[in-house]
């Protein structure tokens, strides 16, 4: 019963979206406030019926009934239960279950809290939220019904795939869809405003916070999905520029440039047509992700079994939603008028040059992935495009825009002058030359590249302290004067600060990885001892274990620098039975200056032999804690005041016009 | 400034940037483009020795050889020709006899020297292009059925 009534408030809420794009659709072309009206309570009622339908898949799950085929295929009664209900979204079917819910529940936030927006503009970005719904919905419905029933019920599952029961793992699918979906955001108020035919600061203000949340909740997934892949897979990578992970990594490129362009928008009413483009670009990418992940048109090493006939609808609705946002946008988009002008360098100059090494970095991504698919389609040979292109191109684009971000902050809106703000980052120069000296010379060797990271790294660290120093005039008055300054910093500028200072890290991180890491593969048995990077592994022994759905081999590693004891390491080699399937759980020590890595392949003759792979990788977990002090900017930005209070809505603006302009200087 | 001339001072930016991409491209695409070959593609066409190749087909059943020192040779089979391939390292998890792989690497004295075997999440999983290595060399039906057995539940989902 419980399967067919979430089959059923799924057909109820494919209705409910199509009343939902429909009426407040027309109604706003006619200016009637009947059919208008509708949009409110339709998003809402939409979101009731794809909760329940959610609700009534998670309880099949975690019950487990196996009269339903999607719970037969990815659950097993002796599962724990944070994998029966993470095993909801772990499969093809459940997991666009979850996009649409996200979807669904975003709109229903601008139905709840969109009081002061302009009823025509509410009206039609909800409407255009249920469009995507429909495609989505029927997408379920037509090709992959999550609650389909197998006559006689089976016995148990075949158990969610192993890999996939992984605490990094069951929380990566939401916030990844959290960050896709939450582009739509945008993406439905870039077409509303098409429509519409008018952007301003009141329609940025509305953008921009969405944008936000989608960008900190992108990064996290992408974040999680990377420190996955590192330490479960075993091979001490942690990124590999596979067209999985480019799938995801191209919106969020487009989302950064988004989120900056947006800025420009409330501030100085200008770059307009520029910002809707990346709102549709945004969200076209992760629609492109969706569809490159769930048809399996490309070899990649995170693939799972895909259905064909699911890639030709995605890519339909893909060919749709891009075609007719971009038709609309050239048809409407020359209309909208900019009326801030400015300089080359200024601070909207500086963020122009964001945006413009932003995607051509998002269109090289986009060439190497989809080139060996475009070389198949024209019949030309097979090929496979891989980090060495992805690093000798990209890479090399990004420098120059880690240069100028410090610069960005602390140009003035309009016009400024790089001279002097060269002068006022001169700390900033003369302390990255003193510590860029000291890592110099306590390094004998290393890459070009990472060498050059890790300057960089440093530089946008400490011109982005000093740039916060220089805002709050420290040492340039009394201190109680600073201090002062330092709490009335808004938000804003304090998520700007935080996720620059975490974008250093980060690149610090892969610098450090990407440039010293030692790696070590070997035939051990007890009692051998290997040295890497000044560490002494030495294997103590292997012995059987029992999980709670698995089998276990565990190898111990006893790490020592220069006779101290570090830590013990545990490397798993589990085995899951339903499935046949083994996996690797790599043991992991982080410290400041670097992880102890080590795995254990399978036992090598019968004396208790292993082949280990073991690795010291410096700096990698500053890559995870750069991405969260990124994400967690993001949402310190979101909770600036400007977003809550006098939120704006159109009949207001022309009253407070004199007082923005005035305040245009502070932020 | 004027308008027109602060417009073209973005544009030239904006071409300036697209140029640098585009001659790093081409400089990178000669280099790092990896081409993929079957078995058959390999012994019916000479390889340049320090080309680097992607090898994709089916491991050979019994073909798994564990040697000194972590090294461990095996053959990769499209059920006509046969290319031995040796690796250093832990094979991936689900890396099995008698399933397809995609191997990475170089020719070093007639031995395929791979130094990635690409792992797969999903054992139904098979790679697009050993599938297509496989029909080529027309032995697509008698591997598939196998994986139509396996992937049995899977697809019935679809219907």
């Amino acid at each position: 019963m419980i399967a067919e009534a979430g089959h059923f408030a799924l057909i109820l809420a494919l209705f409910t979206a199509i009343v939902q794009a429909s009426l407040p659709m027309v109604g706003a072309h006619h200016r009637n406030a009947l059919w208008m009206s509708f949009d409110k309570p339709s998003a809402i009622a939409q979101m009731l019926m794809i909760t329940l339908a959610f609700a009534c898949l998670t309880y099949s799950h975690v019950v487990s009934d196996f009269s339903v085929l999607n719970v037969v295929q990815n659950s097993h009664s002796m599962k724990p239960m944070l994998y029966k209900v993470a095993g909801v979204w772990g499969n093809h079917e459940g997991s666009l279950v979850l996009w649409v819910f996200i979807l669904a529940a975003f709109g229903s936030a601008v139905a709840i809290f969109g009081n002061n927006l302009p009823p025509t503009l509410r009206a039609r970005v909800l409407a255009v939220q249920a469009l995507i719904s429909v495609g989505f919905y029927l997408f379920m419905l037509l090709t992959s019904n999550p609650f389909e029933r197998v006559f006689p019920a089976a016995m148990d599952g075949r158990d969610l795939n192993p890999l996939l029961q992984d605490p990094g793992l069951a929380f990566h699918p939401p916030f990844l869809y959290l960050g896709y979906v939450g582009f739509s955001m945008a993406f439905s108020f870039a077409i509303a405003a098409l429509i519409e035919g008018r952007v301003d600061a009141a329609w940025a203000r509305w953008v921009r916070p969405w944008t936000l949340a989608a960008w900190s909740f992108l990064t996290i997934g992408i974040g999680l999905g990377s420190w996955w892949a590192y330490y479960e897979l075993g091979w001490g990578g942690w990124w590999f520029w596979d067209p999985v992970e480019n799938a995801s990594f191209m919106p969020w490129l487009a989302g950064t440039a988004l989120l900056h362009s947006a800025i420009v928008v409330e501030k100085r009413d200008t770059m307009k047509t520029w910002t809707i483009f990346l709102a549709i670009l945004a969200f076209s990418l992760s629609l492109l992700g969706t569809f490159l992940v769930r048809s399996g048109v490309l070899t990649s090493v995170h693939a799972f079994a895909t259905d064909p006939e699911r890639g030709v609808f995605i890519l339909l609705l893909l060919v749709i939603v891009i075609g007719g946002s971009l038709t609309l946008f050239a048809m409407r988009g020359p209309a909208l008028r900019s009326t801030g002008i400015f300089k080359p360098i200024s601070r909207e100059g500086g963020l122009l040059l964001n945006n413009l090494v932003l995607t051509t970095g998002c269109a090289v991504v986009l060439l190497g992935t989809l080139y060996p698919l475009f070389l198949d389609a024209v019949g030309g040979s097979k090929v496979s495009v891989g980090a060495p292109f992805f690093n000798a191109v990209f890479i090399p684009l990004m420098i120059p825009m880690f240069v100028a971000m410090a610069f960005g902050p602390i140009l003035s809106w309009k016009r400024s002058d790089l001279i002097q703000a060269a002068l006022r980052l001169k700390t900033a120069f003369i302390l990255t030359g003193l510590i860029c000296a000291v890592i110099l010379a306590s390094l004998d060797h290393g890459p070009f590249l990472a060498i050059v990271g890790l300057g960089l790294a440093v530089w946008l660290f400490v011109a982005t302290l000093v740039e916060l120093g220089e805002r709050v005039r420290l040492f340039k008055g009394p201190l109680k004067e600073t201090f002062g300054r330092l709490f009335r910093q808004t938000r804003a500028s304090w998520g700007m600060t935080l996720a620059h200072s975490g974008m250093a890290i980060v690149i610090a991180g892969m610098a450090g990885v990407g440039g010293w890491k030692v790696e070590s593969i070997q035939v051990m048995k007890p009692g051998d001892t290997v040295n890497v990077a000044g560490y002494d592994y030495k294997f103590i022994g292997a012995r059987q274990g029992q999980g709670p759905n698995y089998t276990v081999i565990e190898g111990k590693f006893e790490v020592t620098q220069d006779g101290q004891h570090v830590t013990v390491l545990s490397a798993e080699k589990r085995n899951y039975p339903v499935r046949q399937m083994p996996t690797t759980e790599a043991a992991i020590h982080s410290l400041f200056s670097g992880d102890l890595y080590a795995v254990i392949g399978d036992p090598e003759g019968k004396d208790g032999k292993f082949v280990t792979r073991l690795y010291f990788n410096p700096l990698v977990a500053w890559m995870w804690a750069g991405s969260l002090i990124m994400a967690f900017g993001a949402l310190v930005s979101i909770s600036d005041r400007r977003y809550r209070v006098g939120a704006p809505s159109r009949h207001k603006i022309k009253n407070v016009t004199v007082i923005e302009a005035s305040g245009i200087g502070q932020t | 400034m004027k308008r027109k001339y602060k417009r073209l001072t973005f544009i030239g930016l904006a071409l300036l940037l697209l140029a640098t991409a585009a001659a790093l491209t081409l400089s990178a695409f000669e280099e790092s483009i990896v081409f993929f070959q079957s078995p058959t593609d390999i012994v019916t066409k000479p390889v340049s020795p320090n080309k680097r190749l992607r090898l994709g087909g089916l491991v050979e059943e019994g073909s798994v050889r564990k040697k000194d020192d972590a090294v461990v040779t095996f053959r990769v089979t499209d059920m006509t020709n046969t290319v031995n391939v040796s690796y250093r390292g832990i094979l991936p998890d689900l890396f099995r006899e008698g399933q397809g792989v995609v191997t990475e690497g170089i020719f070093v004295s007639g031995v395929f020297t791979a130094d990635e075997v690409l792992a797969k999440h999903d054992e139904n999983y098979m790679p697009p292009e050993v599938a297509d290595a496989l029909k080529k060399s027309g032995k697509w039906n008698e591997t598939s059925t196998e994986m139509k057995n396996q992937g049995h539940l899977l697809g019935g989902g679809a219907k």
